[in-house]
């Protein structure tokens, strides 16, 4: 049955990768945020099929934070966030959404010609789940790299968050890293929804980092 | 004998495909009328209005250059070829070998080729809209249907229809996200490619939106009909291009019992039946898109049809 | 004799993490810095003992010739910092940039900070290595935006993101070596267990060590403020309280490359493995020389040595890039000596700016004649920084050119050329400062001259001898160095 293990293992992260290039596509801030509790929630299923297989119930932790936190406690905070800032109907400049596609894909395309070159030995599974999550992690970079808006760019940050995890989760036995940096995902989300949005909006009107680039000091 | 059988078949293959593409577009619009509340024209209209406009007489425009004659015949003429290739209850016809989906592809293409021609040979600005905007259209949607093809081919490691039709059908297949997303990506396609509603209105002459009713404008009488009648066998060639790929069960194989046949000529109208009513429910759900929208949608297309092919070489390197 | 040296193993970690809760929970300034400097200090004794007492290595802690001495730098500039900060502080609050309330969080986030340090330089595991880093990059986060002006939290954020991103790749990298070691160490904690992957990295397979190894330079690097990814340094520098620009200069930058020396080491052992020295080389020198240029346009004191201290790391990281025992003994000193000087740096900086009300180096003028004492201290600094011959930075720079003269020429004259364009920013800047007519404000200051001066003495002593046993120590770390 290695077939079936390897094709619903290959489908729920391929899935994870069409989902953040969904989530590049993205211009409005409230689309986004939803977008990005589903990659949590597919994440969380990917997550579970791999302890699954694995026969690692810890890994079953880790999906139910996923999905509970990441799915969905997290968008809701983010929508009032957006919502009391008054940015939840702001549609980004993000830019050359074409552009921004294409380089998704080669990213994409990157990541599979660099793992599965590298990789040969591995388990099949942990290979294929490499190779997508570098893409997910990737495309979490260029969405970091391409949004101006502060919400964004944190909701980048955790879609690259959700590939590292897919990466540690498959990895067969990892031990401690998937436990702590979901834990240190939740630490994250907490500073920067707490701390940062709340200060940012207590300073400024907007939430644009370009705003916050007002002052460039004596920087070139 | 087995000679004339198989012409025998592949004959019926063709007249079939020339016989149900009306039914399938009235069959379409029923449903859309239905699903609007609305009574609707009788199923049959399609036919009434092809048989009208064939007995009426031609006007041409003044400038209008033999091309401007010639076309029709070449868009019916590559449009019905393509859609004949298509496997619809049997596979393995006797000229299944030149059924390749890249043919296929050509031959639609070179279509579209004459279709724009015409649009810019009157040199009225509502032709040359048409035309400009269906090319601009179809740089994207080519693309993406090479990619598709792409990565058919790679699963089934062929191009020819009657054999991904085989290895489609085969259990052994597994789950392949590949396929899904080639299947979103195909419908899109097919969706641009028969000016449907989201990128299309084929129900309305307002300028603003009009790709394909732009480049024909111009067309009266029997050109007109060959035209009308060449892009309902074209939405029939897409129907069944997708029944064949994704749901390949119940087509007669090569050599099988007259029965299996029969099976399939049941089975055929079924599927078509179905992917019309998909389609006149999608229809009536959607908004229609701006012009400038529609290339982010082919691009969607591309992008999917991108990363199936991408998919299968992870999947496909152990 | 074990039992000793645990227990200062324990302290090294507890002590911090333990005054951290304690910070919070006291009121009032005075005894909250007395607290920090004093648990600051205990750190350091514990940490300094663990010189003489050496123990087991355990699953998660390990104590070896690699990290002692990044143990005892540590805790020993956390120490003097704690103390330059108790002055500093003071002042802030007098200003009012800061409130009791924040600067109750303000010492808790230090002695955390110490904590994630220490345990990043301690862990035996790459995985707590990495939650360590994360740590520390959350807490100085956290510090750098803590006056909330727009800048600060403009600096923050950038630090955040480019912090984050770097940590991610990081995790990226230390998944690879964990696939790599699996086959080879067995599943579980063991295949991440430094000790058992350095006996066992020769059987890796080398591809993934190298396609790893990239990925952590990347992470890493960006931590270490490598010059692509540098962007947050001089940011976080300039807006953050200067005694957190003293650590993060002296100390947070050490803890990222020693993160990435770890690595290397391991890629050094597995024969098959792309020596990573070209790769870091063409760091190196990039940031060298990308710094030394960028000195002349700096406006701002503390920006202007958040560039020397990315001018710094370039030459470090250039030093264990071109490998061998002399090029990596000389980054060795080189790393410590950086530490020392630039925190005691920082330290003047940060009375200067108190006492001109601007970091504006335009605005400050005549140090000399207004605050002759804090101007010397400075200028003695500023002198070591850019190695000018009685001081540590020279026989490291000396050393590692002397080196790379030896073995790649061409790289010799690139690495001269930026050390003079450094050279000579720093001494024009250093001059404008220090004479003319005395511009802006000149009261006095209750400058704490004494950390500067600790720092300049062992800085002036490793340039003019090093101990015996210290040599060989770094004899010894240098060839594990590879």
């Amino acid at each position: 049955m290695r077939g079936l293990q390897f094709d619903i293992a290959h489908l729920l992260a391929g899935m994870l990768v069409l989902v953040s290039l969904i989530q590049l596509y993205q211009d409005r801030l409230q689309s986004l945020i939803n977008v990005f509790a589903l990659h949590a929630i597919v994440l969380s299923l990917s997550v579970a099929w791999q302890a699954h297989i694995q026969g690692a119930p810890h890994l079953f932790v880790t999906a139910l934070i996923a999905l509970v936190f990441k799915g969905m406690v997290i968008p809701v905070v983010l929508h009032r966030v957006i919502r009391r800032l008054g940015i939840h109907r702001e549609i980004e400049t993000v830019g050359g959404i074409g552009l921004t596609m294409l380089a998704g894909v080669a990213m994409v395309g990157l990541s599979m010609v660099v793992m599965l070159k590298v990789t040969p030995g591995a388990d099949p599974i942990a290979r294929e789940d490499l190779a997508f999550a570098l893409s997910v992690v990737l495309i979490g970079l260029l969405m970091m790299v391409t949004r101006r808006n502060a919400v964004s760019q944190v909701v980048g940050f955790m879609s690259l968050e959700n590939g590292l995890i897919l990466a540690a989760a498959g990895a067969r036995g990892m031990p401690l890293v998937v436990e702590i940096s979901v834990a240190f995902s939740i630490l994250i989300a907490f500073i920067v929804i707490g701390i940062f949005l709340f200060r940012i909006r207590e300073r400024f009107d907007t939430v644009d980092v370009g705003a916050l680039d007002r002052f460039r000091g004596d920087r070139q | 004998m087995a000679v004339i059988y198989d012409l025998l078949v592949q004959g019926v293959q063709m007249f079939l495909v020339l016989a149900l593409a009306p039914l399938l577009t009235g069959f379409v619009r029923v449903i859309k009328a239905r699903l609007l509340r609305r009574r609707g024209p009788p199923l049959l209209q399609p036919y009434y209005d092809l048989a009208r406009l064939l007995g009426k007489e031609v006007v041409l425009a003044e400038n209008a250059s033999w091309l401007f004659r010639v076309s029709p015949y070449m868009i019916f003429a590559a449009t019905w070829v393509a859609a004949a290739l298509v496997p619809t209850f049997a596979t393995g016809l006797i000229f299944s070998w030149s059924a390749d989906l890249i043919a296929i592809i050509a031959l639609l293409a070179s279509a579209r080729f004459f279709l724009a021609l015409v649009g810019l040979d009157i040199g009225t600005s509502f032709g040359g809209i048409g035309s400009s905007r269906e090319v601009t259209f179809a740089s994207l949607a080519e693309p993406a249907m090479i990619m598709i093809i792409f990565t058919l081919a790679l699963i089934a490691g062929s191009t020819q229809l009657s054999t991904i039709a085989h290895i489609m059908s085969m259990p052994e297949l597994g789950l392949r996200v590949s396929l899904g997303l080639a299947l979103v990506a195909l419908i899109l396609v097919a969706i641009a490619e028969n000016s449907r509603i989201p990128v299309d209105n084929p129900a309305t002459h307002l300028e603003l939106t009009m790709v394909h009713e732009a480049m024909v404008l111009e067309y009266s009488g029997r050109h007109l009909a060959l035209i009308e009648f060449a892009s309902m066998l074209k939405l029939l060639l897409y129907v069944s291009l997708i029944a064949c790929i994704f749901a390949p069960w119940g087509m007669a194989n090569p050599g099988a019992a007259s029965l299996a046949f029969l099976g399939g000529l049941v089975l055929y109208p079924l599927k078509l039946a179905v992917g019309g009513a998909l389609l006149g429910l999608f229809e009536t759900s959607i908004a229609k898109m701006r012009v400038f929208r529609v290339p982010e949608l082919l691009g969607a297309a591309l992008m999917l049809g991108l990363l199936g092919t991408l998919f299968l070489f992870v999947s496909g390197s152990f | 004799m074990t039992s000793y040296a645990d227990i200062a193993l324990a302290a090294v970690l507890a002590i911090p993490l333990a005054t951290a809760a304690l910070l919070v929970v006291f009121p009032g300034y005075r005894l909250t810095a007395r607290l920090n400097v004093l648990a600051a200090l205990a750190t350091f004794v514990a940490a300094a003992s663990l010189f003489v007492f050496r123990p087991e290595a355990g699953t998660y802690l390990v104590v070896d010739d690699l990290n002692v001495v990044f143990i005892g730098l540590t805790t020993f500039v956390g120490f003097t910092t704690s103390v330059f900060s108790a002055s500093y502080i003071a002042h802030e609050l007098e200003t009012g940039r800061l409130t009791p309330v924040y600067l109750r969080f303000y010492h808790a986030m230090y002695q955390l900070l110490m904590f994630s340090m220490n345990l990043a330089l301690i862990a035996n595991n790459i995985g707590l290595m990495w939650v360590a880093i994360e740590l520390a990059t959350l807490t100085t986060v956290l510090m750098v935006g803590i006056y909330r002006t727009h800048e600060a939290l403009e600096a923050a954020w950038k630090y955040f993101i480019l912090g984050s991103v770097g940590i991610a790749l990081a995790l990226f990298g230390t998944i690879l070596i964990y696939l790599a070691a699996q086959p080879v160490v067995g599943e579980g904690l063991d295949a991440m267990t430094w000790t058992l992957l350095i006996k066992r990295a020769g059987d890796f397979d080398a591809a993934l060590l190298n396609i790893a190894f990239v990925f952590l330079l990347l992470g890493y690097g960006t931590k270490v403020g490598l010059a692509p990814l540098h962007a947050w340094l001089p940011d976080a520098h300039a807006e953050g309280p200067t005694p957190i620009s003293a650590v993060l200069s002296g100390l947070l930058l050490n803890v990222a490359l020693y993160a990435l020396l770890r690595f290397k080491v391991l890629l050094a052992v597995n024969v098959e493995a792309v020596t990573p020295g070209l790769l870091m080389m063409i760091l190196g020198l990039l940031s060298l020389l990308f710094a030394a240029f960028m000195l002349y346009r700096r406006r701002d004191i503390k920006r202007f040595f958040a560039y020397s201290s990315i001018e710094h790391m370039g030459i470090i990281v250039f030093a264990f890039g071109i490998g061998g025992p002399i090029a990596n003994f000389a980054g060795l000193l080189h790393m410590t000596m950086h530490s020392l000087t630039k925190s005691a740096i920082f330290f003047a900086v940060g009375h200067i700016a108190q006492v001109k009300g601007t970091q504006r180096m335009a605005d400050i003028r005549g140090l000399s004649v207004s605050h002759p004492a804090l101007a010397i201290a400075f200028a003695l600094c500023v002198v070591a920084i850019a190695g000018l011959p009685p001081f540590g930075v020279f026989a490291s720079e000396f050393l590692l050119v002397t080196t790379t003269f030896a073995r790649e020429p061409w790289l010799a004259l690139l690495l001269g050329f930026g050390l003079l364009v450094a050279f000579g920013a720093l001494l024009w800047r250093l001059q404008g400062l220090l004479f003319g007519e005395p511009e802006g404000p000149s009261g006095k200051t209750e400058a704490s001259l004494v950390p500067i001066y600790m720092h300049l003495a062992i800085v002036l002593m490793a340039g003019i001898w090093i101990p015996t046993p210290v040599a060989t120590w770094f004899d010894q770390v240098a060839k594990l160095l590879g």
